[in-house]
């Protein structure tokens, strides 16, 4: 795949992504226009660009529906349920065409099929062609009530504006003219240099021409249109058939650059009206000029009884609004994100290297370099922030994702629910957005199934029938919280804790607060569904959930009420990159333990040292406290000094104490991973870099909880056979 | 170096006629060799973090310049003994291939570097079938300088990162034997 293959498929994978957006809301809204324009948009850019990388396969599918969308935007075609279905169906066969180009192949022969079985559904709303016919047809009604009557004219009339940029596009405007020629004829053209500024201000690469054009033909509007579809991006394009209503090429007339009266001269010469006809038309324009002295076309709209005030209304801000996000995607960079992670490296190195300078400056004791190192890290401090800030994205794509798999899902169960998206603008780092996505999945899926109720049962209860899924996330002191709740069955508590008997997880007459009781549901292998259904319920996922977030460093809780609902809260840590460590010695090596999993320090006295006689436990208040020695287990050689002590660390509610020597505080880490020679190490997460420059091996405490576990499990079993 | 840099093929495919440079260095008093091209430079011995539960051939890591990059006693790496650090002990940084596109830096703790050499292609003999008291798929092969002989060692063999990285996970596994023992 070159280059240009490459930025088509990433440039095409988000158009698709809009357009799948856009037509769930079309869906939701109805025929909103500026919706399906967006649409028509993304599929024509797509098309653009799959004839650019000469892309037979996506073209010609892209072609129908562009069509399609077309007669929608038009609007002959109205777009209901089942063709809004159809069309998602084509997005997700464009998304897998699109991965034929990726991977460099022709489409197979299954993928063919599909392609054609699509195009032949959309056919079928497309019906017989030469629809333009018809528009004029339709609008016959209107035509009265503005006071014009259709042109006199036989021939098409095309009004072509080319954008400044047309030329340095590699488009060349006499071309179009002559291809126009192919299949029609020009009769009468008048070129309006009128947008050409004195010579000293011209840009010789810049276009400054339009064109009246007076063209005789027996093609269709769509195959004159077609003619223009390189350009129809830059240009201001008006194609009216022949006899068209004389209003609607006086009001678009208007919303040209030129002055109106002078383009009334030049459209007499070249024939498309009469002078009769433009007078009858300036006529109505100067009376309404009177309060309103340049009319915009929604005035003359307006004022011709065609729509109502609230509808423009409605629509200038929806104008307004696509315009700003315009704005705001215009103000993105492209960066790769290697270069990004370089960065970011680099940055980390920094704060090493200031911290050690920082270090060496306060013990030469002299106190302006000490101050001057302080204001560096401080600085440094700062750029370090940013640096990350830039990594972070917002959550709101990964969440809108989820409007197709509960529209899909809840029609695949026969419910009726609504998704509802709060906190999309709350950010975190992107690698843990990419990471995020299967474990929300998994829990927006189970909500789906296991959740929310079916609408019959839903009235039974006297709930409404229509559920509501809620995806919400927040900050929360430097950490991002995710929420899904639905409205919903809840847990069955008595249910919950009969199953975990049942399996022993829990003794016979063990009670459990509701949050432990709930935690539960998070074991292996754990499921209170009576029936499995593709979706979930086979008690595999939530542990797994648990495990990919616990990876991220994250939590994930449940709270729910039987019969109101549950909540589950994820909750990440911003950035993967840093982390706040606890910085402890084993001999003259330095580990970092996250702080996050620290609960508490204990001096491992003289005393309890003879009490514990060998054993691996100490009395912590009452609880047993399993440890493990990190001298022994890293089997470091020289001896420590007399004081020990205990960090208490917990993991996925399992407490254990790891002996150290010297507890040295808390650390900024910048985690360096260890690459690939020592991917197979258990205990050990990573590496960070001291202020001395030292290199510092970060703990892994899940995996060296397990790890403990394990071995001191068989040295029992190994000792019990001894016995 | 000028000439080294000149150089248009890797050693792996030195075309014949092609002379190549090495850097000699000592390991237990045997001289050994190294394509130059390979070499990124080389570190004085020091401020080593070990990594524990690996084996014995893998002495740590260490901070270069901001990256962790982790030291191969190569001595222990030949089923020998472990190199004692002395004044002298070096760190040679070679960059390796990890996997088909990526490279990966790897540090070589040698007892002394000796001297960048040129060995014509003609004075390279391939490596005997045993006898060198090494892995014969180590050798590159055999140079002849100053009428001695010089084993011309193959780096991507010698610190094939998948190698590396399975023999750690076989030593990652065994703690369990030695916890009973303790």
């Amino acid at each position: 795949m070159d280059a240009i293959q490459q930025a088509f498929v990433v440039e095409s994978r988000e158009l698709l992504q809009m357009m799948e957006d856009n037509l769930l809301q079309l869906e939701n809204s109805g025929g909103d226009p500026e919706i399906i324009n967006a649409i028509f948009r993304a599929a024509h850019t797509i098309k653009g660009g799959a004839g650019v990388i000469e892309c037979r396969f996506i073209v010609e599918f892209t072609h129908v529906l562009e069509n399609l969308l077309d007669e929608m935007r038009a609007g002959t075609i109205v777009p209901d349920r089942a063709l809004i279905e159809v069309l998602l169906a084509c997005s997700d066969q464009l998304g897998k065409l699109m991965g034929c180009v990726e991977s460099d192949a022709e489409p197979d022969e299954e993928l063919n099929q599909a392609s054609r079985s699509l195009r032949e559904q959309l056919q079928r709303y497309l019906g017989a062609p030469a629809s333009a016919s018809k528009d004029v047809a339709l609008s016959e009604a209107e035509v009265q009530a503005v006071g014009g009557g259709e042109m006199e004219t036989d021939n098409w009339h095309i009004s072509l504006r080319f954008g400044p940029d047309v030329l340095r596009k590699g488009m060349d405007p006499a071309s179009f003219l002559r291809y126009l020629m192919e299949f029609g004829q020009i009769v009468q053209l008048v070129t309006l240099p009128d947008a050409m500024p004195a010579a000293d201000e011209m840009d010789a690469e810049s276009c400054y021409l339009g064109f009246e054009i007076s063209y005789k033909s027996d093609a269709d509007k769509a195959r004159i249109e077609s003619v223009f579809d390189f350009v129809r991006d830059d240009c201001v394009i008006h194609i009216w058939p022949p006899h068209s209503k004389l209003a609607d090429f006086i009001a678009s007339i208007e919303s040209l650059p030129e002055d109106t009266m002078r383009l009334g001269e030049i459209l007499i010469k070249c024939g498309a009206l009469t002078q009769n006809e433009l007078d009858l038309a300036l006529d109505a324009q100067s009376d309404r000029e009177v309060d309103a002295p340049q009319p915009k076309i929604g005035e003359v709209l307006v004022d011709q009884g065609v729509i109502t005030p609230e509808v423009v209304e409605a629509a200038a801000v929806k104008q307004n609004k696509v315009a700003e996000k315009k704005n705001l995607e215009s103000q993105l960079i492209r960066v790769q994100a290697a270069k990004l992670d370089q960065l970011i490296d680099l940055v980390g190195e920094m704060v090493i290297a200031s911290a050690g300078a920082n270090m060496l400056a306060h013990k030469s004791g002299e106190t302006a370099l000490a101050e001057a190192t302080s204001v560096i890290t401080m600085l440094v401090e700062q750029i370090r922030d940013s640096a990350l800030q830039l990594r972070m994205v917002q959550i709101g794509e990964t969440f809108s994702r989820f409007h197709r798999v509960v529209r899909d899902t809840s029609r695949e169960l026969d419910k009726d629910i609504e998704l509802v998206i709060s906190g999309n603008e709350a950010e975190l780092d992107k690698s843990v957005v990419e990471k995020l996505g299967d474990p929300l999945m998994h829990l927006v899926r189970n909500a789906l199934d296991h959740g929310i109720e079916s609408p019959q049962v839903r009235i039974a209860k006297g709930k409404p029938p229509r559920g509501t899924l809620r995806l919400n996330a927040y900050h929360e002191s430097g950490s991002i919280a995710i929420e899904i709740t639905d409205d919903g069955a809840g847990l069955n508590r008595e249910k919950i804790l009969s199953k975990a008997r049942e399996r022993e997880l829990i003794g016979p007459n063990q009670t459990l607060s509701d949050s432990e009781a709930f935690a539960l549901i998070f074991e292996p292998g754990f499921s209170t569904a009576e029936k499995v259904t593709n979706i979930s319920g086979r008690g595999v996922g939530l542990d797994v959930v648990k495990r990919n977030i616990t990876a991220l460093r994250g939590s994930v809780e449940v709270e729910s009420k039987e019969g109101q609902g549950s909540t589950f809260r994820i909750r990440l840590p911003l950035t993967l990159a840093i982390i706040d460590g606890f910085l402890v010695g084993v001999g003259k090596a330095s580990y970092v333990i996250p702080l996050g999993t620290v609960v508490e320090c204990i001096e491992l006295s003289e005393k309890a040292r003879t009490e514990t006689n060998n054993r691996q436990y100490i009395n912590l208040r009452g609880e047993v406290l399993p440890f493990v020695r990190l001298r022994e287990q890293f089997e470091i050689s020289e001896q420590g000094g007399k004081r020990e002590n205990i960090v208490v660390v917990q993991y996925a509610g399992q407490k254990i104490g790891l002996v150290v020597d010297e507890l040295m505080g808390e650390f900024q880490t910048v985690i360096k991973p260890l690459g690939t020679i020592f991917k197979h190490i258990k205990g050990i997460g990573g590496s960070t870099i001291l202020g001395s420059g030292e290199v510092a091996l970060i703990l892994d405490v899940q995996s060296l909880v397990a790890l403990a576990t394990v071995q001191q499990n068989r040295l029992q079993s190994a000792e019990a056979v001894k016995v | 170096m000028n000439q080294a840099n000149n150089l248009p093929v890797a050693p792996g495919q030195l075309a014949d006629g092609e002379d190549q440079q090495y850097l000699t260095f000592l390991l237990s008093n045997e001289m050994f060799a190294i394509a130059i091209l390979n070499i990124k430079e080389i570190i004085e011995y020091g401020n080593l973090t070990e990594v524990p539960m690996m084996p014995g051939f893998i002495r740590g890591v260490i901070n270069l310049r901001g990256s962790v990059v982790p030291v191969v006693d190569l001595s222990a790496r030949f089923g020998r003994n472990k190199t004692e650090v002395s004044r002298r002990t070096c760190i040679v940084i070679i960059e390796v291939a990890n996997g088909e596109e990526s490279k990966q830096d790897i540090g070589v703790m040698v007892d002394s570097v000796s001297e960048v050499l040129e060995i014509p292609r003609s004075e390279i003999e391939p490596p005997p079938a045993f006898g060198a008291k090494i892995r014969v798929d180590f050798i590159h092969g055999m140079g002849k300088v100053d009428g001695k002989f010089v084993i011309i060692l193959d780096a991507d063999k010698v610190l094939s990162v998948d190698e590396l990285s399975m023999l750690g996970q076989a030593a990652a596994t065994v703690p369990v034997p030695q916890a009973e023992t303790a």
